[in-house]
C-alpha cells in the first residue's frame, strides 16, 4: 500500500541559523514584534509503498538518514497522516 | 611519466577547464571523466572541481555523491589514494563521508565571490608541500554553502592530529573581514588522518596562470606533481603531530 509521508528537515537546534535570523529581522521590521525563534528547514513529501504506515515511516527514516537530511547539521521528523 | 590527474565532471561543475589547464600547466597529466563513468582510467589523483553539482538540490554535493563515478572515487580512496575536493568538490567529499563534517550556508547569507588571504598550516602534504609553512597567500573562493561546521570533538581532532591545511588569515590589506563564511576555527582546507583526502573551499585553479598578475593558486598543483616522482607511486602520508 502507498502511503504519503510528510518530512520536515530542520537545521539542529543550538546551530547558527542565518536563514532563519534573516526572516525573523524582516518579520520585525514588518512590526511583527514578539515573532522570535524562527528556523528555516525544508519541508518534503513523498509517497512511500509500505505494508503498514509504521512500515512507511521506518523506510522513510531510512530515507532521511541516507539522503534527504544531514546527519551533521539537521534533525528530521518523519509523519504519516491518517 | 608523470602524476595522472583525473578530473571528474558533474552535471553543474563548472570550474573543470581551470582545474586541467592548471595541472597541465605545473607538469602533471590531466583528463576529464564524466560522472556516469564507472572507472579513473588509472589516475593517481581525483579532482573534484567547484561548481553547482545538481544545482546544489536538497544540499550542497548531495546529489553527486550518488553518481556512478563516485564508487570508483571512494575505492579509490580506500586504496590509499589521493583525492582533493576544491569548493563544491570540497561538499561532495564531505556529503559523501570522506572527510568529517559539513559546510552550510554563509553566516552572512550572501554569496561570497572575492579574493581571500589563507594561511598554510601544513607545508608537508599532497597538496601544500611547494609552499612555505605559514605562507600567506590570496587565492579567490566563489561559493554560498562554505561555512564548515562540525562538532566540536571532530575540531578538536582535526587541530590535535594536525590535519588543518589552510585557515583563512588577515593579510591586512582585504577590505573585508578575513574569515568570509563565519567557518569554525577559520577554517578553508583539511585533510583526513592519512593527508590524502583533503577539500578547501577556495579556488587554488582560478589562480594560477601567471598571466593573470598571480598564480598563487599554482603551488597546490606544482605540490601535486612533486609528490608523485613517477605515476603509480604512492602519494606520501600525512605526518600526524
Amino acid at each position: 500500500m502507498k502511503y504519503r509521508v510528510h518530512i520536515r528537515v530542520m537545521p539542529r537546534a543550538g546551530l547558527l541559523d542565518p536563514p532563519g535570523q534573516a526572516v525573523e529581522h524582516a518579520l520585525d521590521a514588518l512590526g511583527f514584534e514578539g515573532a522570535s525563534n524562527v528556523h528555516l528547514g525544508k519541508a518534503i513529501e513523498v509517497d512511500v509503498e509500505g505494508s503498514s504506515a509504521a512500515d512507511a515511516e521506518r523506510r522513510a527514516r531510512t530515507m532521511c538518514e541516507r539522503l534527504l537530511a544531514n546527519p551533521v547539521t539537521e534533525d528530521f521528523i518523519v509523519e504519516v497522516p491518517a | 611519466m608523470s602524476v595522472r590527474v583525473a578530473v571528474i565532471r558533474f552535471p553543474g561543475s563548472n570550474c573543470e577547464d581551470e582545474t586541467l589547464r592548471a595541472v597541465r600547466r605545473a607538469g602533471g597529466e590531466a583528463f576529464e571523466i564524466w560522472h556516469r563513468e564507472t572507472g579513473l582510467r588509472e589516475a593517481d589523483v581525483v579532482i573534484m572541481p567547484g561548481g553547482f553539482s545538481y544545482g546544489d538540490y536538497l544540499r550542497a554535493g548531495a546529489i553527486a555523491r550518488f553518481s556512478p563515478v563516485m564508487k570508483a572515487v571512494i575505492r579509490h580512496a580506500a586504496d590509499g589514494g589521493a583525492v582533493l575536493g576544491i569548493c563544491n568538490g570540497f561538499q561532495v567529499l564531505c556529503e559523501a563521508g570522506l572527510l568529517p563534517g559539513a559546510l552550510v550556508r554563509n553566516a552572512q547569507l550572501h554569496f561570497a565571490g572575492r579574493p581571500v588571504a589563507v594561511r598554510i598550516e601544513r607545508a608537508d602534504t599532497v597538496y601544500t608541500s611547494r609552499y612555505r609553512p605559514d605562507q600567506v597567500i590570496v587565492i579567490p573562493i566563489g561559493h554560498g554553502e562554505g561555512r564548515y561546521v562540525a562538532p566540536p570533538e571532530t575540531l578538536a581532532e582535526l587541530e590535535r592530529e594536525g590535519r588543518v591545511l589552510m585557515r583563512y588569515a588577515d593579510p591586512g590589506f582585504l577590505d573585508a573581514p578575513a574569515n568570509p563564511n563565519g567557518a569554525a576555527h577559520d577554517l578553508a582546507a583539511i585533510c583526513d588522518a592519512s593527508g590524502r583526502l583533503a577539500g578547501m573551499m577556495p579556488h587554488p585553479e582560478r589562480l594560477a596562470d601567471p598571466d593573470q598578475g598571480s598564480s598563487a593558486g599554482l603551488g597546490v598543483f606544482h605540490s601535486i606533481v612533486a609528490s608523485f616522482a613517477t605515476a603509480g607511486s604512492p602519494a606520501p602520508t600525512l605526518v600526524t603531530r
